[in-house]
């Protein structure tokens, strides 16, 4: 138990997806500009990264190494994440249209999320089990939750800011982008 | 030949996948910690490009149209896989320096946006060209990110220490505030000097983002989808119209025929 709260801390704060392994870093920028969508386009996030994150250490244990194909490792998971994608969109539209409306918009922009398939193929890296890999899966997207839910709480604000002409924009975005990073750098001085 | 040589140009200057049309932004930020990481994942992914473009080229009469997307998917992954074994049994400390982000190459947006748009209508001959254009644009923007970090960050280019600078280096240049910090300078400088880029081109399509998707946020994204879906029914109606039309006009020439041959009987009588 205590490891996998570690596990938790470590994905989520330590080793943020966004701010320290600069994944995912287009919806981060593209999509945080109110902190509703933010907050949709990270609820969608968490969602399919746990289940990609299972699915794909799931489909990595019982296929891939039992029959030794390994190294058809990234062809494997970028389409299983691709159908994954596909199916939880249908089955939310049929299931729970209020669930889809909140998330729905956001599922397609997430099949190519550089996010989703760096955290399947880091759980390969570390060699994970099945319940380790869906919880760092869920410690990864919870960190991109906080980490697009801030940075979009923080552009609400800098739209009333006297930004200077050449630094409106993405510039100011990507400013106060570093500044998120150097207070998520504190948390690499945490050791367990 | 000449459109050859205006590809690599375009690659490389005009369109600069890192400076001007701002892609794969996530190992342009990861990889440049340092100038030999930026080349070594530069010249990899123009390696992948490379080859992309040139399979995806000679396959795109094959690929049915609809399924092109997860076709280009699975040729970019195996093409990627194969460049990652070479890496490991060749090269294996630039293997282990950018680690996850060579499976990433999967996902950059150059290499699928150079099939779509180039590779999927052009000859392979060509394609080849455009992927060596466009890699080395990339190799370049990542090289010369680098090379600022390292200097800035470690007083040192291509691990050469430079002394006089090494005094006064700015060690988190080299970390991951850093990166953001320098590209946020890249593109102040280009809003500054009105330089051609993604981040500030104003949109000429009807469509909200003007087609770029740096920018392009969820609720944009929402109403592009249903000006784009209403422009496709209006498209469709129109067709059908032209389609009636030409229908009618068969019709009344038919009939004009079957009349003038009839008259024509009439005065054979």
């Amino acid at each position: 138990m205590k490891t996998l709260i570690l596990l938790i801390i470590t994905t989520s704060l330590v080793n943020n997806v966004v701010l320290s392994q600069f994944l995912g870093l287009c919806p981060f920028l593209g999509v945080s500009k109110k902190t509703s969508t933010a907050a949709g386009m990270g609820g969608a996030v968490i969602f399919v990264i746990t289940i990609a994150s299972a699915a794909t250490s799931l489909i990595n244990t019982f296929i891939l190494e039992k029959l030794n194909v390994t190294f058809l490792q990234t062809i494997v998971f970028i389409l299983v994440i691709a159908t994954l994608v596909q199916l939880v969109e249908m089955f939310l539209k049929k299931s729970s249209p209020a669930l889809y409306n909140s998330l729905g918009v956001f599922l397609p922009l997430i099949t190519t999320n550089c996010a989703v398939l760096g955290t399947a193929l880091t759980n390969v890296q570390n060699s994970y089990g099945v319940l380790e890999s869906t919880i760092a899966g869920l410690g990864t997207a919870v960190g991109f939750f906080i980490s697009i839910v801030i940075m979009a709480g923080v552009r609400e604000k800098i739209e009333y800011n006297d930004v200077s002409e050449s630094f409106k924009g993405s510039p100011i975005v990507l400013i106060t982008a570093g500044l998120m990073a150097i207070a998520f750098y504190g948390f690499a001085s945490l050791s367990f | 030949m000449t459109k050859n040589i205006e590809r690599l140009f375009n690659g490389i200057i005009k369109e600069n996948p890192t400076f001007v049309l701002m892609l794969g932004m996530c190992p342009t930020l990861a990889v440049t910690s340092s100038a030999s990481n930026g080349l070594g994942m530069g010249l990899t992914t123009t390696a992948v490009l490379i080859m992309s473009n040139f399979v995806i080229s000679a396959m795109r009469n094959i690929i049915p149209t609809k399924v092109r997307i997860p076709a280009f998917i699975v040729i970019v992954a195996t093409l990627v896989t194969m460049v990652q074994l070479l890496l490991q049994a060749y090269i294996p400390a630039l293997n282990d320096s950018l680690g996850i982000y060579i499976p990433l190459i999967v996902v950059n947006c150059i290499i699928l946006g150079r099939a779509e748009s180039y590779a999927s209508k052009n000859g392979p001959i060509n394609s080849i060209f455009d992927g060596i254009g466009m890699g080395l644009g990339f190799t370049l923007g990542l090289t010369s990110i680098g090379i600022f970090r390292e200097l800035i960050g470690n007083g040192a280019i291509f691990g050469h220490t430079i002394s006089f600078i090494a005094d006064y280096k700015i060690g988190i240049f080299t970390a991951a505030p850093g990166a953001f910090f320098v590209l946020a300078a890249l593109t102040a400088l280009q809003n500054k000097f009105k330089a051609p880029c993604a981040t500030n081109k104003p949109g000429k399509s009807e469509i909200a983002c003007g087609g770029n998707c740096g920018s392009c946020s969820g609720d944009t994204c929402k109403g592009n989808k249903d000006l784009i879906e209403a422009e496709q029914i209006a498209a469709q109606a129109e067709k059908v119209r032209l389609a009636k039309e030409a229908a009618a006009a068969k019709a009344k020439a038919k009939a004009e025929a079957e009349a003038k041959a009839a008259a024509e009987a009439e005065a054979n009588k």
